[in-house]
């Protein structure tokens, strides 16, 4: 099998040429990954930022950032430094631990999730077995953060907020790992690779979009509520509850759960694109045309080429789905609590199982195009 | 020794005693919330423990299950009562503690014992590759009893939850003097959901 570039294999081979033994060579591999996720996770925030701040002036008619680099793209980075420079406050009478440790623990776990996103075969940090299941459970720990953080300021519209963004987001995981079981069962497999694979071959026509249209867009509203992105927003709705269970937060803490959003969007965003969206496949079939021009599978300028289009086509995906998030944040009104536990619990639920259901039996009937 | 080794005894040592002192912090300290988020601490050391045992599924699931639901519902319960009230220290207390700790201190001697005691046999075989397909194996083959009946038993308590939320169902047709001695359960009286309230 032609299994691309292996860039973790030809860094050990490299240094262990050099005279290093293996088993340091790998220990030298393991931080160099991890580093460039948290970069990647950051200027992917700081991309979101900007488009944020352009689309939302585009949807009211104003220009937006301007001054700050060619078209304001340092805005984002004056916001994150003026967020550096502010002063740490803590409320008199909150829970200084607590305190700290709320924003924490949103962040942690949406950063560690980067860990199964693959931008090409063998270009992600670890392939699990459990693969799309980890970021399931791990995006189930930060409401232990929003709850901390929302007891521990000492306000009654952090309480709320906290309270709100918990009920939400475990209200809202449930169609959306029903929707995410939908699609493991045609892939026979949790690992997002396996996923990925099973969308190619076939260009735009063997993406899960077309077999599974309900299942994604149970997917992306559940995507959206567990980000807190509007119409789903509750937590910080700022008519009613002052900023949430952000309302005391200030700083570098307030920092984090403004970053912490913003990863968790094109997180899910990289997710449905995966999903969904075939993932680093290109519209057409990459392989068949170089077989069809004659082009050995494994020459290396096919091999660099196809690599970096994977890339490209993963986070071009993933930013149409942000662009679209950010147009939907500025056109629509928010929901009202009742409502949205009314679409989570009655609407979307019901339809995730039946989705599913229907996803089985076409499975059994037609296994050569569900996966059997 | 190589490295690999060495790391996994420096995680188990960690995780052990992250696992041990959140525990002890769930019991002994005096406010409840702190309890409740240590018992979180607790949950994620035990699925990093099954992380080291080549479990990864267990490991997600008991991310999902205890840290994402059990312990959100805890902090819930916990948040939405409130209940603020000052406990007088009773007195000959350090009674009680004395025997609390002398049961669990037994306790405690008795599995130390029990685990010294028993031969384990060890697994040498291979690591298993797909650990999700070998679950779902033992599930549908030896385990089958025990599966339907942990998942009917979740079934009964769905059902009864739902019972529980909705008790303020009305029948229709009956005269609401005599319902009010029927159909209450012994608790505070509230106001009826969906209908209008009383005049009275």
């Amino acid at each position: 099998m032609n299994s691309g570039i292996d860039l973790q294999g030809s860094f050990i081979q490299t240094l262990t040429e050099f005279g290093l033994p293996h088993d340091l060579a790998r220990a030298f591999w393991i931080p160099l990954p991890m580093i460039l996720v948290v970069i990647g996770a950051v200027v992917g925030v700081l991309v979101t930022v900007w488009l944020e701040r352009k689309v939302s002036a585009a949807a009211q008619q104003r220009i937006g950032p301007e001054f700050a680099g060619p078209l304001g793209v340092l805005q984002p980075v004056a916001d994150g430094l003026k967020l550096v420079f502010k002063e740490d406050l803590v409320p008199n009478k909150a829970d200084p631990w607590l305190f700290t440790l709320g924003p924490v623990l949103v962040v942690i776990p949406v950063i560690l999730s980067y860990l199964i996103v693959p931008f090409g075969q063998n270009l992600l940090i670890t392939d699990l077995n459990v693969g799309i299941f980890l970021w399931i459970s791990l995006s189930s720990i930060a409401p232990i953060g929003l709850l901390m953080a929302g007891y521990s300021s000492n306000n009654k519209y952090s309480l709320l907020g906290g309270l709100r963004a918990a009920a939400q987001s475990i209200s809202y995981e449930i169609p959306l790992a029903l929707a995410v079981l939908a699609v493991v069962m045609m892939s026979n497999s949790l690992s997002t690779i396996d996923i990925v694979e099973q969308q190619s071959g076939y260009g735009i026509l063997g993406w899960n979009i077309w077999r599974q249209p309900v299942g994604f867009l149970i997917f992306w509203i559940a995507a959206l509520a567990e980000c807190e992105r509007l119409p789903f927003d509750l937590p910080e709705a700022e008519e009613e509850i002052v900023a949430g269970y952000q309302t005391e937060y200030s700083g570098m803490r307030f920092a984090l759960f403004y970053v912490g959003s913003y990863i968790n969007l094109v997180l899910s965003a990289l997710i449905v694109a995966i999903l969904y969206l075939g993932g680093w496949e290109f519209p057409i079939p990459l392989d068949q045309l170089a077989g069809w021009l004659g082009v050995s599978e494994t020459t290396p300028w096919l091999q660099v080429t196809t690599a970096s289009l994977g890339i490209i086509m993963t986070i071009l995906k993933a930013y149409l789905l942000v662009f679209l998030a950010v147009l939907l944040r500025w056109t629509l009104p928010r929901v009202r609590i009742d409502q949205l536990l009314d679409l989570g619990w009655k609407f979307l639920l019901p339809v995730a199982l039946v989705n599913l259901l229907l996803t089985a039996a076409l499975k059994l009937v037609f296994p050569f195009a569900f996966g059997g | 020794m190589n490295l690999a080794v060495d790391l996994q005894l420096i995680c188990f040592v960690v995780l052990g005693v992250a696992m041990i002192a959140a525990a002890l912090g769930v019991v002994l300290l005096d406010r409840i919330v702190y309890s409740a988020f240590l018992l979180g601490g607790v949950f994620l050391s035990i699925s990093g423990l099954y992380i080291l045992l080549n479990a990864d599924f267990v490991a997600a699931a008991q991310i999902l299950v205890y840290v994402g639901a059990v312990n959100v519902l805890i902090l819930f319960a916990i948040m939405l009562v409130n209940k603020q009230e000052d406990f007088t220290p009773l007195g000959n207390r350090w009674l009680r503690q004395g025997a609390t700790a002398v049961v669990c201190g037994g306790l405690f001697i008795l599995l130390a014992t029990m685990v010294l005691a028993t031969p384990w046999a060890l697994d040498t075989t291979v690591v298993i590759e797909n650990t999700v397909v070998q679950i779902g194996r033992h599930f549908f083959s030896d385990y089958l009893l025990p599966f339907e009946l942990a998942s009917v038993l979740l079934l009964m308590a769905m059902v009864g939850a739902i019972i529980l939320a909705r008790r303020d169902f009305v029948p229709e047709g009956i005269d609401p003097l005599t319902r009010q001695e029927a159909l209450t359960l012994p608790e505070r009286p509230r106001e009826l959901a969906g209908t209008p309230s009383d005049p009275r």
